[in-house]
């Protein structure tokens, strides 16, 4: 089945309601969801079967779908995401599991060489409706294997789709959409956000990808955050606004590829600052990218030069004493943000 | 079971088809009309025509960046092929993916692949596409010596047995791996070792000759339509061409004693030997059939000359598939 021809219900993003689900949760409904609606639609990877993922992604799907349609398979990174690609190519709509971001790498060759180009190299005649489902983020003293958040290597690679969700109403959404794309996705669900609730809608419904959510509007500073740098940018907006009568503009892009540089380039110019906040390290990460295109069009509009508030370069350190000075934070947010306002940081 | 008049002529069709449109393809390119790499397939045709002839169309194959044999015998248009060789814009991808990345998925070629390895995980994706649908479709990995020593060819074999996928593995081992001897990189004999570390049934088989080949892929994907998952071929060959290129003898890395001894083997010369010997297919069948893949070839060469180089404005497409 194709989402295009058949326009499935809930194509519309809805009004994200009262009912609240976990951010797990939000995700786990959207593969209940779609998988009853499409047969075309499974699940592979490590544990996703009785299990139910190790964190619990695919909870109550093997008891409904059967191992057919979830589907235990090897530690075999390289595999799991080849199965994909050549189930997609066959017409199927898969969605391959990879426990940990970091475990992208392992499995690079099949992402990168084979799922992203394989239309291109064929001219155009290959569909790949694929879905990589991943978790990310540091935080949690995973270490320096499982805590990464590699974004930026995935979206150098043309023909790969990243998204980010930063709530549980945009993680379901955007999964939905996600699977109905017929590219390669790849969706990272942030480790520290599984017990996060917010507002989900019942019934399915899709977030384009691609399109940007102003979060919080405001006219002095626009801060560019996506995944869990979101929630910490908030915290940083709300004691801003609170304490110093700042009012800053949060712009989550949800998908890091494509990106929405018109919204960034046009609140930017509205409030002539901007820095951009990710838990990746900073070099060659988003930031220098949206830094890069938004001084490309807006640099006329800019009082100061585009910040950027991001993890240091160094692998991420397991101690949380070493852990918790690696991890933007609001307060680190406020400080970057008060720099780039040319305001006094305290304690600086 | 003993092939059929139809089926031995199939084979001598589809070994002649490949050679006659390798050959072309290597004089294009030594006269600098092809672009790139050109790994070409020579020696090794009865593998991929044994094969391809035993399958049906349904069955898929997933190949490698030598790879034109592959495409040939599952039945490929050659004038798309040359041009798509030649980087023009009726070539099989639009001059988009050249000799490394040469595909027809209507034919149920699912590309070949530049990268080592590469390709077997995808065959292993279709065969599992193929056993969710309920079908009796099988999926046919070709990789050479070489790719079994990567982690790709062993997570892919090992889930393809582990979750009884209807896939077809044949090893194409050439004995060499680009320019190193087969022995310096492993220290086994025969590939097909391997196989049992798979918990697969493994068997090995004369790559020089189509009609050994033929039976034993018969058996292979008669087990994988039959639900018994997969099995293991090693197919015993050797290219007649240097890894890359035209150049067949005066090579540092291997002796022109041993392409000439190899040659002596040739699949289509033993071929041909065989079935006029027995009275099956005269040599003047064979002699025009030659002389009609000759025009054949020809054509596809002038269709490849004569078609344009790609639009400047396709450079950008095929990118994403855009959706609604």
């Amino acid at each position: 089945m194709s989402a295009t021809e058949t326009a499935p219900a809930g194509t519309a993003a809805a009004d994200p309601g009262e009912r609240e689900l976990t951010y797990l949760g939000a995700f786990n409904e959207a593969m209940f969801q779609l998988m009853r609606q499409d047969e075309d639609i499974f699940v592979a990877g490590e544990d996703v079967g009785v299990q139910g993922g190790v964190f619990g992604s695919f909870k109550g799907l093997a008891e409904e779908f059967g191992d057919r349609r979830c589907v235990d398979t090897p530690i075999a990174e390289q595999a799991i995401v080849g199965l994909g690609i050549g189930a997609a190519v066959a017409g199927l709509r898969p969605v391959v599991d990879l426990m940990f971001m970091d475990f992208v790498m392992v499995a690079m060759d099949q992402i990168a060489n084979q799922a992203a180009k394989l239309k291109y190299m064929f001219g155009g005649k290959a569909e790949l409706p694929l879905t990589i489902t991943t978790n990310g983020g540091a935080g949690l003293s995973a270490a320096a294997q499982h805590s990464q958040s590699l974004e930026a290597m995935l979206c150098h690679v043309p023909g790969l789709k990243v998204v980010m969700p930063s709530s549980p109403y945009d993680l379901k959404g955007l999964m939905v959409a996600c699977v109905r794309d017929n590219n390669p996705t790849i969706i990272v669900k942030n480790k520290r956000m599984f017990g996060s609730t917010g507002p989900v809608p019942e019934e399915l419904y899709e977030i384009p990808l691609g399109v940007a959510n102003v979060v919080r509007e405001g006219a002095d500073i626009t801060v560019v955050a996506y995944g869990r740098m979101v929630e910490e940018s908030a915290k940083a907006a709300k004691r801003l606004s609170e304490e110093q009568g700042i009012e800053c503009e949060i712009v989550d892009p949800r998908t890091v590829q494509p990106l929405d540089t018109e919204t960034i380039v046009a609140s930017a110019k509205k409030t002539n600052r901007i820095v951009v906040v990710h838990e990746a390290v900073r070099f060659g990460g988003l930031g220098a990218e949206i830094a890069a295109q938004v001084q490309e069009e807006a640099f006329d509009y800019l009082d100061a030069p585009v910040g950027r508030i991001a993890a240091p370069f160094s692998p991420i350190p397991f101690s949380p004493g070493l852990e918790g000075h690696y991890v933007p934070n609001a307060k680190r947010i406020s400080a970057g943000i008060l720099e780039t306002l040319g305001r006094p940081v305290p304690g600086a | 079971m003993e092939p059929s008049l139809e089926t031995l002529r199939d084979l001598h069709r589809r070994m002649l088809r490949i050679r006659l449109f390798e050959e072309a393809a290597g004089r294009l390119f030594e006269g600098n009309k092809m672009p790139g790499f050109l790994h070409l397939y020579v020696g090794q045709e009865a593998v991929a025509s044994g094969v391809c002839v035993a399958m049906r169309e349904d069955d898929q194959v997933s190949s490698t960046h030598r790879g034109h044999g592959h495409l040939v015998a599952k039945g490929g248009d050659l004038s798309k092929m040359m041009a798509e060789l030649m980087g023009k814009a009726d070539g099989y991808c639009n001059g988009k993916g050249g000799s490394m990345h040469i595909c027809d998925l209507d034919l149920n070629m699912l590309g070949a692949n530049g990268i080592v390895g590469g390709g077997a995980p995808i065959a292993v994706g279709a065969g599992f596409a193929n056993k969710y649908r309920g079908n009796d479709t099988v999926s046919v990995a070709f990789f050479g010596d070489g790719s079994t020593n990567i982690g790709a060819f062993h997570e892919a074999t090992n889930m393809a047995a582990a979750l009884q996928l209807p896939v077809l593995f044949v090893c194409e081992n050439n004995e060499y791996g680009e320019y190193t001897p087969r022995h310096k990189v492993m220290a086994i004999n025969d590939v097909v070792d391997r196989a049992a570390g798979y918990g697969i049934p493994g068997v090995i088989v004369d790559g020089m000759d189509a009609i050994a080949v033929y039976e034993a892929a018969m058996e292979g994907l008669a087990r994988a339509r039959a639900g018994d998952g997969p099995t293991f071929i090693e197919a015993k060959t050797y290219r007649y061409y240097n890894h890359h290129g035209v150049q067949t003898l005066g090579m540092k890395y291997r002796t022109d004693e041993e392409v000439e001894e190899w040659k002596k083997k040739d699949c289509i010369e033993a071929f041909e030997k065989r079935v006029t010997e027995a009275g099956l297919i005269t040599a003047d069948e064979l002699a025009s059939t030659r002389a009609d893949i000759q025009a054949e070839v020809d054509a596809a060469v002038e269709f490849g000359e004569n078609s344009p180089m790609p639009d400047v404005s396709t450079l950008l497409t095929d990118v994403y598939t855009e959706m609604a």
